[in-house]
């Protein structure tokens, strides 16, 4: 067999790729018929519902569960958090580091006696002194919560200077600097935590079938959760299956069984009934991921063009009980000035540890630093624009800045930059309404995970597939067909692509936007595998060379002549009595031409401000992006709505509040963690952008890029409306109110 | 949730025969939008649960045989009053109706049971008792969200029902009968709602075997055209709570204002009846000037907790605007 040069068919030739293709299982979704796991019921199933920690810092002194066990319904009692015994043989009682913790879990026959059960649980706590105050770093240093980070710096040294005292030459230098500058701005720039707050709350139902686990689990990482289950239960992965056909939202927090999956097994090995254990709302927003706080004080010093020279940021924040934060390499973010000194302060605080959130570090280190580069523009009296192109000059990214730069074009043209543009503060007052421009730029990777795929051609001419992937909702089964269909010349509908089981050939953690390179990368080179195979069935049959034939339009011919050929139908009875099955595997940093990692893109917004009331409303968003090759751009346009709205969502609304005083989560529950509705959001407008050379590179990913910088563009809007900046995200009313009076305050 | 009875009379006298008269052990499902999020939350666990929106006594919008009244059934569903035509001049509920930005909510939630919400006290709401051991927590703790006026004891929730201001402007009466089917009490609306001094308290005055069955409108009389207004100021386009509200009734004869009755709505344990913000408006015409003068006054005695100040601001504007709005005037804010 001759060897197969994987590649994809050229934009002209492609007659799927590129096309407006809507998901095969939209309606499924639409009607209800698509089963996620929360509507996985098994027969004779006992309902779970846990106990969770009221507290943010305690240790557990005693837990009663008699009184549950005696509720009607209530048929098993599992106690999570068990004390342990120390190395003389003493009782350690166990201590809970933040609120909602899972102490003991009651299963019964109905959700009702489940609730009941936990209701009746007695625990007793000591209740300990708890620390949630991020954004005050006096008192998490009081608190001897604070850790200082190692300082990043690099300043550019001239040949002759006397390098020998580092930190002296840095102080030096950096005082020379901003000595030098033209212009030099302070300021003030954070970002709250918030959550996953995924509407399919974390939770499994699961059972046992001979003593195989089967559990049907709300994941991003079908291929994974085997092994996790396996390590966790003393036995091994052939022995789980793991399945999620649908999974309502997952956004980098759902790769384990987590602890309550597990708990869930046991109980359903211990009481020989099918378990489903789903998170509660609270239980959801509490334990169940969030993303890291980050605040950062920032001087910067720019030349007479604005370009800056020198960075000098002092940052902190949580990642929750671990401590931990923002990581500072992305800071300033995208831009790289020549001189700079970063230094960072993680704070350990009684909060749950943060789980990966779409585009780990990227929103937040975009909106507390393009914002600074914003307040620079508006010191100037500069149009933003210009500052965002010219600092082009000095970036570190994994996509070019002549990429950037024409996609500030296209973003300008689209959002009518220079005709609604007005300096900072100095637009058109409408009653107490007044409107402004933000612009932000952002990167990612998204280079394949590992992927193997395996295809089966039947005589009959029936095309299926299997990989152990998922569909997070974006389109993942849909792109998995479109190019097997692609590559056979055949309708989508013909082929039959199966996903969602950990029985399936494996395929990496849906995270990071790997996913759609990944499936690509093996649907692609499996079917290519296939197609050769078929080829040279058909070439012998037809006297014709393989390596001269293609297959489109349902047929297998010699290019350039469709009429000599066969049908696929006639193709696949070639092969005989059985079918042609072909497994191909892209193993993860492999060099390839079907797929590529690095991209940019540039969001923008238009927003009105209601200055007597703080009231911020979104009139448009512009959102350019590059991902190379463009397989369904009806999918990736839904995928950046969805990051655009995302990106409104914690710029303006999504917040979690912690009771300075007691450690709790007092938004845990939809009606007070705020998320924007459909009114909120505005006109999108979305421009993919895929010039042949972006489109040469071949696939890369989007899910987390179109999320990152809706933030910083959106401050920036706000503050070209109002001339003030709103320091911390989410700009809720108050805190746009606060800025105002603290500006009238300083002016007058 | 924890399991309960449950019960779907159809007449008001076997509604009243299934409450009990012990706090907690019956509630009222009156659409179900607060209270299952209650029950979910475990905030509220009775053992029997009571839906009334079945009660014929409770359906349908009449008018009173002495006349002078429309009275509304306290189980209609918001929709339902939104469209109905003999309702069509009461502005103020319009747009408190409108103001949920909900089809769902409008769809679901009753009159009776929108007057009737719990706070949304997120100590209360974590089961730390209405008052939030006795208003500590709150004073100590995040109060961003509560109230500027009438704080000063243990209550400083906000009444919850954004109905209310809108329906008190209106000088809508309350009609609460029980414990025994012929025991009816007719109080000016604003009387329903209390501040509650301890735990056996709750916010409105209503027994646990009591329910409000009605709210009488006064009708419209053709001589004295009354104009108002309900205006909100909402964190964004949903459901959610809005952090100041206000509405006004305003009886103008020839470009002055005979009579208005201004309430603030979010800010208090109870909807507010600014009294003397009100007086402001009476022998003037309504302009910009005027209705800012009697949005000062409304919040003139506010006392704002540690994170609340903020909300000063919005209830003067909510009320402003309110005012401008009920005289056809631009309110300076968000094209509606």
């Amino acid at each position: 067999m001759a060897n197969v040069q994987y590649q994809w068919p050229s934009a002209s030739a492609a007659q799927l790729l590129g096309t407006r293709q809507r998901r095969l299982d939209g309606a499924d979704k639409s009607t209800g018929a698509a089963k996620y796991t929360y509507d996985v019921n098994l027969p004779k199933q006992l309902i779970v519902k846990a106990l969770d920690c009221p507290h943010a810092h305690c240790r557990i002194k005693s837990i009663d569960t008699s009184a549950a066990r005696r509720v009607p319904g209530v048929v098993h009692v599992h106690v999570i958090k068990t004390p342990k015994k120390d190395a003389d043989g003493n009782t350690v009682l166990p201590e809970v580091l933040f609120q909602g913790e899972l102490l003991v879990a009651v299963a019964a026959e109905t959700e009702g006696a489940a609730a009941e059960g936990v209701g009746k649980l007695k625990v007793e706590y000591e209740v300990l002194e708890p620390f949630v105050s991020e954004e005050e770093l006096d008192a998490a240093v009081q608190a001897q919560r604070a850790k200082e980070g190692r300082p990043r710096v690099s300043i550019q040294a001239e040949p002759d200077d006397d390098v020998e005292d580092e930190e002296q030459f840095e102080n030096d230098e950096i005082e020379r600097l901003f000595r030098e500058a033209k212009y030099v701005v302070e300021g003030y720039y954070g970002i709250d935590a918030i959550t996953h707050c995924c509407l399919e709350p974390h939770g499994t139902t699961l059972h046992w079938q001979d003593g195989r686990l089967v559990a049907y689990l709300s994941t991003q990482n079908v291929s994974g959760c085997d092994d996790g289950f396996a390590a966790a239960l003393d036995m091994t992965a052939d022995d789980v299956d793991v399945h999620c056909e649908y999974i309502g939202g997952g956004f980098g927090s759902k790769f384990r069984p987590d602890y309550w999956g597990i708990a869930a097994a046991e109980i359903s090995k211990k009481t020989g009934r099918p378990v489903k254990f789903m998170l509660e709302r609270d239980q959801e927003l509490m334990i169940a991921g969030n993303r890291p706080s980050g605040y950062l004080n920032v001087k910067l010093g720019a030349d007479e063009k604005g370009v800056v020279q020198i960075w000098d940021s002092a940052q902190w924040g949580t990642s929750g009980v671990t401590g931990g934060g923002v990581a500072d390499k992305w800071i300033p973010y995208v831009y790289e000035p020549p001189n700079y000194r970063r230094r960072s302060t993680f704070i350990t605080t009684n909060t749950d540890q943060s789980r990966a959130w779409r585009a780990p570090n990227h929103p937040q280190a975009c909106a507390m630093s393009q914002t600074a580069y914003d307040d620079l523009a508006a010191k100037m009296g500069a149009n933003s624009y210009d500052i965002f192109e010219r600092n082009l000059k000095h970036i570190s990214s994994r996509q070019k800045a002549e990429v950037y730069a024409e996609e500030m074009k296209i973003g300008a043209r689209l959002m009518d930059w220079q005709a609604k543009w007005h300096p900072h503060g100095k637009g058109p007052r409408r009653g107490s309404v007044v409107d402004g421009l933000g612009m932000a730029i952002h990167m990612w990777g998204g280079g394949a995970n590992a992927s193997t795929c395996q295809v089966k051609i039947h005589p009959d001419g029936g095309v299926e597939s299997y990989c152990g992937t998922q569909d997070l909702g974006t389109g993942t089964r849909t792109i998995c067909a479109m190019v097997l269909a692609e590559t056979f010349g055949l309708p989508i509908s013909a082929v039959n692509a199966n996903i969602g089981t950990s029985k399936f050939p494996f395929s990496g953690a849906s995270g990071g936007s790997t996913t759609v390179g990944a499936v690509a990368e093996s649907h692609r080179r499996a079917g290519q595998d296939a197609l050769a195979q078929l080829c040279e069935k058909v070439g012998e049959k037809l006297g014709v060379k393989p390596a001269s034939l293609v297959a489109a339009a349902g047929r297998i011919h010699v290019a350039g002549k469709p009429d000599e050929g066969l049908s696929w139908r006639e193709a696949c009875s070639l092969l005989g009595m059985r079918p042609l099955e072909v497994t191909a595997t892209f193993k993860r940093g492999q060099k390839t031409p079907l797929s590529d990692e690095g991209v940019g893109g540039v969001q923008m917004a238009h927003v009105e401000v209601d200055t007597a009331t703080g009231q911020v409303r979104v009139k448009k968003i512009v959102a350019v992006q590059d991902m190379g090759l463009v397989l369904n751009p009806q999918t990736a346009e839904s995928q950046i709505y969805g990051g655009v709205i995302m990106g409104i969502a914690y710029s303006l609304f999504e917040q979690r509040i912690m009771d300075p005083k007691t450690g709790a989560f007092l938004n845990s529950n939809l009606a007070n963690y705020r998320l924007p509705r459909l009114g909120d959001v505005g006109e999108i407008v979305v421009e993919i952008y895929e010039p042949p050379d972006q489109r040469e590179r071949g696939v890369i990913g989007l899910g987390e890029p179109p999320v990152i910088s809706g933030g910083a563009a959106i401050s920036n809007a706000v503050c070209n409306a109002t001339g003030v900046r709103v320091p911390v995200l989410p700009m809720t009313p108050d805190r746009v109110l606060a800025a105002i009076k603290s500006q009238g305050r300083a002016s007058s | 949730m924890n399991n309960f009875a449950y019960a779907q009379p159809r007449r008001l006298e076997s509604l009243l025969a299934l409450l009990s008269p012990t706090p907690g052990e019956t509630e009222v499902l009156a659409g179900g939008t607060d209270l299952v999020g209650l029950l979910r939350e475990r905030v509220l666990t009775p053992e029997r649960v009571v839906n009334v929106c079945d009660v014929e006594e409770l359906q349908g919008v009449h008018e009173v045989p002495e006349g002078g009244a429309l009275a509304l059934g306290a189980a209609m569903r918001l929709d339902e009053l939104h469209e109905h035509p003999l309702l069509e001049s009461y502005t103020a509920l319009h747009q408190a109706i409108c103001g949920l930005r909900s089809l769902q909510y409008q769809a679901q939630s009753t009159l009776g049971g929108e007057l009737c919400r719990r706070p949304r006290c997120w100590y209360f709401r974590a089961g730390h008792g209405l008052l939030a051991d006795g208003g500590r927590l709150i004073r100590e703790g995040d109060n961003r969200y509560h109230a500027i006026f009438d704080n000063a004891g243990p209550a400083k929730f906000v009444s919850a029902s954004r109905l209310a201001p809108a329906l008190i402007a209106l000088d809508a009466r309350a009609v609460l009968v029980g414990p025994e089917p012929e025991y009816l009490s007719v109080v000016p609306l604003e009387e329903l709602y209390q501040t509650p001094i301890d735990e056996s308290q709750r916010e409105t005055i209503l027994q646990p075997n009591q329910v409000l069955a009605q709210i009488l409108l006064p009708q419209a009389d053709a001589s004295a055209a009354v104009a108002s207004a309900a205006y909100e100021v909402r964190h964004g386009e949903g459901p959610d709570d809005p952090l100041a509200a206000a509405a006004v009734s305003l009886q103008i004869e020839s470009g002055v204002v005979r009579q208005a009755k201004l309430v603030l709505g979010q800010v208090a344990p109870t909807p507010r009846v600014a009294d003397t913000a009100s007086r402001l408006l009476v022998g003037h015409a309504v302009d910009q000037l005027r209705a800012e003068a009697a949005g000062r006054a409304a919040v003139a005695d506010a006392t704002p907790l540690s994170r609340n100040e903020y909300k000063v601001q919005l209830a003067e504007v909510a009320a402003t605007r309110a005012i401008l709005k009920a005289a056809g005037l631009a309110t300076g804010g968000f094209d509606e």
